[in-house]
């Protein structure tokens, strides 16, 4: 029996290392990650400036890979089985070339954890950890609902790896040492926080965080538009997606469907060949079967390219929309926290103005301790908050940028699955069509 | 229905059941008001059993049931194959995607609301011309058989210029239809339960059985497999819609890969699916066939019966005499024609699935082809850029 905390083999491998195993099935982006050295300016800056910075950065790659184990169960291999290789210019960020270690289901979760509340990585669209249930959002039947079964367990380990994979091509996110640990350290302790993600959903999580802001009482003037213009995108663009995702969902079905029925037709076919009494239309029959049952393995191989390369895409994109609209929601708190602030500011001038009326000379001392403290505080958060919009703005051009990327990768994939497959049909039936002719 | 004119004008007659020029038929025009179907037969004639060489006629679905009623129940022809009648014009997909397309239109796009208008009518005219093939073949299928073709019914139903609805009331009441409910019992028990004597008939028989039911099994799981094949077709036209709404530029590769992938699910319909529910059919008349024979064999054992019993009783002898005679006639007629009918029909059907198969490959092959350059075109155009 698998527990649901079924261990992972994390390895990270260099692109173009030969001692890479296969992992099963094409799981999602490899970009290339870049580095900036200095993560957030004092003051905003404009558009083009942030471009540029982006176009100016060093760039190396950290290639990540997750295999599932070959044992699954409470037995492992001895030694980690895999690796990962990193390949660097300018920062020597990690001890080895290439690396592999062992790690649950809960681990990832709990990385993610660990990531969303710093706040060094305010305002950074942090990708969303995998759903632990096993139908998330989807209504299509993976395997049965059976942990151990391949494609229940296929679809979790593409959706793990295309997870690191974004965490990794994330430059402030790399450097995190929570992440880094992830990466290196033999054994991680278990990560306890982890009821919020596997029980909601994190969508669920990041919609509930949203109503709260929503709900706080002081509204904020924007004097730059972009962040209404932007967060309203964001928010119909998911809509879309979602509309998307619900229509692959019903072509996967549906071309499950086809599947199943193209294999009984090609058993019936096969049957009506036997009866047959003519000696070439017999043969001709029974070869019809045969490409018919060849059909049926060609649509479920698209069923498979349909599910794991645009299916997944969709709902990765549809979580890290939220993810994005979670950044919006922390610079909202930002916010809020330097306008209380400035409100227990006042308040406690209010006080002091009051007792010095009232001459107690004793606590007017502690109130201007407090003014003070509290006028640091008013600095700080308008800082933070800055801050936070400008981390909030790169994060976006830099998600965008990487979506374009990840897209049109996936598509291209998807259509050259198709491709291959009508290539095969159009073998399929040339072999046929001449048995087809020499019926007499 | 422009689509529909043009298709009529243009595509190639069935070679094999219209090229005698004695007697052509065929079905240049056809008309749908509400889902009743008015087809023209058009007739092409050298013989003087006709007034005019050539002259077309309206005649709806019901003329034709009508038509194959009639000769089923003329008993001259109880030792033929006798076409199987063709099937009620079915618009019950179409209808029904068009109620779901005006209840849906609220919440649909405009282009999303194109695309399925666009798909249902292209379903209408699939039904349509799977409709007007079937009754052409009907018709050709009698036009080229030595006997039949020389029907009176057959001529009237051709030439009549009238409305045939009144004829056809009376002819109801004429036969009373309770020949065609005995045929509807044709028994497999009585087929197989006769002791045959002739071992053309045995392996007819056994052969004949089996491979009906085989063939309407295939028939109901190549309807399912094609259905599924539009379902799928359906989910591109939808998917072809949403991509445009998030400004991909792919959405118009999937709205041609699915006209493509559409086509090859109607033109598999048309090919395969017919294929196989056609000779459903026509076996289903063969038979009809060996049933009416077993039935003279059985009745022939029974004059032989009454002959015995007669001469026992001495009683009646002549009149048993001919009556034993009369059956042996028609048993052997029947049996003469039968061995014919059966023959030319084994020729027919391999035939017929040959030209067939050969096709169905043709068009997998050749929209395949148009699939291939397609997406290389949209791979090549994405990976550039």
């Amino acid at each position: 029996p698998c527990n649901s905390d079924a261990h992972m083999e994390l390895t990270t491998e260099k692109p173009s290392s030969s001692a890479r195993k296969e992992p099963p099935a094409s799981s999602g982006p490899r970009p290339a990650a870049s580095f900036s050295p200095s993560p957030a300016a004092a003051a905003p800056k404009s558009m083009e400036q942030l471009e540029e910075e982006e176009e100016a950065k060093d760039s190396f790659d950290v290639d990540v890979s997750v295999t599932n184990p070959e044992k699954v169960g409470q037995y492992l291999p001895p030694a980690p089985s895999l690796c990962w290789s990193q390949h660097e210019t300018s920062l020597p960020m990690f001890r080895n070339k290439t690396f592999s270690v062992r790690r649950r289901f809960s681990d990832f979760l709990g990385l993610y954890e660990k990531m969303s509340v710093k706040s060094s990585l305010h305002g950074c669209v942090i990708p969303p950890p995998p759903e632990k249930s096993v139908m998330g959002m989807t209504k299509v039947k993976v395997g049965k609902d059976d942990p151990s079964s391949a494609e229940f367990l296929e679809r979790r380990r593409a959706a793990l790896e295309r997870y690191l994979q974004r965490v990794v091509c994330h430059p402030l996110l790399l450097q995190d040492p929570d992440v880094r640990e992830f990466l290196e350290k033999e054994e991680l302790p278990r990560a306890v926080n982890t009821q919020a993600l596997s029980g909601a959903g994190f969508l669920k999580m990041i919609n509930k965080a949203s109503d709260a802001v929503n709900k706080m009482t002081i509204k904020m003037n924007e004097s730059d538009t972009w962040f209404e213009d932007k967060l309203q995108e964001v928010e119909s663009e998911e809509q879309q997606l979602r509309k998307l995702h619900a229509v692959v969902d019903s072509l996967v079905n549906h071309r499950k469907e086809l599947c199943g029925n193209t294999a009984v037709f090609a058993k019936s076919m096969a049957m009506l060949g036997n009866s047959e009494d003519n000696t070439a239309l017999s043969r001709a029959l029974s070869q019809l079967a045969e490409v018919e049952d060849k059909m049926e393995q060609l649509h479920q191989e698209q069923a498979a390219s349909d599910f794991f390369i645009f299916a997944e895409l969709l709902a990765d994109y549809i979580r890290l929309l939220g993810a994005v609209r979670g950044c919006f929601d922390q610079r909202m708190r930002a916010w809020q926290r330097w306008q209380e602030a400035q409100s227990t500011l006042q308040k406690k001038r209010e006080a002091e103005a009051k007792l010095l009326w009232a001459n107690k000379p004793d606590k007017l001392q502690q109130a201007k301790e407090e003014i003070t403290e509290w006028e640091a505080k008013v600095t700080q958060y308008e800082r933070d908050f800055d801050r936070i919009g400008v981390t909030v703005r790169k994060e976006v051009l830099r998600f965008e940028e990487e979506k374009a990327k990840d897209f049109k990768g996936q598509i291209v994939k998807y259509l050259e699955s198709m491709l291959q497959s009508q290539q095969r049909l159009i073998k399929f039936w040339e072999a046929f069509l001449p048995e087809a002719k020499a019926i007499a | 229905y422009r689509n529909l004119t043009h298709w009529l004008k243009t595509r190639s007659v069935s070679v094999d059941l219209n090229n005698d020029a004695s007697l052509l038929i065929d079905i240049p025009d056809a008309l749908c008001e509400r889902d009743k179907v008015k087809f023209t037969v058009h007739t092409k004639t050298t013989l003087s059993a006709f007034q005019k060489p050539e002259f077309s006629v309206p005649r709806q679905h019901e003329d034709f049931i009508w038509l194959h009623d009639t000769l089923v129940e003329t008993e001259d022809y109880a030792g033929l194959i006798i076409p199987p009648a063709p099937p009620k014009p079915d618009f019950e997909s179409p209808r029904e995607k068009m109620h779901k397309l005006g209840e849906g239109e609220a919440t649909m796009t405009k282009e999303e609301y194109n695309k399925m208008k666009q798909e249902l009518e292209a379903e209408y005219l699939a039904v349509f011309k799977k409709t007007v093939q079937v009754h052409e073949i009907f018709l050709q299928r009698l036009s080229s058989h030595a006997i039949l073709s020389k029907d009176r019914n057959f001529q009237i139903f051709l030439e009549y210029d009238q409305d045939l609805s009144v004829r056809r009331k009376n002819a109801k009441e004429m036969f009373g239809g309770f020949f065609k409910n005995m045929v509807k019992t044709a028994d497999e028990v009585i087929i197989s339960g006769i002791k045959e004597v002739d071992d053309f008939f045995e392996q007819e028989k056994t052969f004949l059985l089996d491979y009906y039911s085989k063939i309407k099994d295939s028939t109901a799981k190549a309807e399912k497999m094609t259905r599924s094949h539009k379902n799928v077709a359906d989910d591109y036209i939808h998917i072809s819609a949403t991509l445009n709404t998030l400004s991909a530029d792919d959405s118009t590769f999937y709205l041609r890969l699915y006209k493509v992938e559409g086509r090859v699910a109607s033109d598999q319909e048309l090919k395969l699916t017919e294929l196989l529910r056609y000779y459903m059919r026509d076996i289903q008349a063969a038979k009809d066939l060996l049933y009416r024979r077993a039935r003279a064999l059985a009745d022939y054992e029974h004059s032989n019966k009454a002959l015995d019993k007669a001469r026992l009783k001495s009683k009646d002898v002549p009149q048993a005499e001919e009556h034993q005679q009369q059956c042996l006639q028609k048993f052997d007629k029947l049996s003469e024609s039968g061995k014919r009918e059966l023959t030319s029909f084994k020729g027919r059907r391999v035939v017929a699935f040959r030209k067939n198969l050969i096709e169905m490959a043709e068009l997998e092959i050749k929209h395949a082809k148009n699939n291939v350059t397609l997406l290389q075109g949209c791979i090549d155009l994405l990976k550039s850029n």
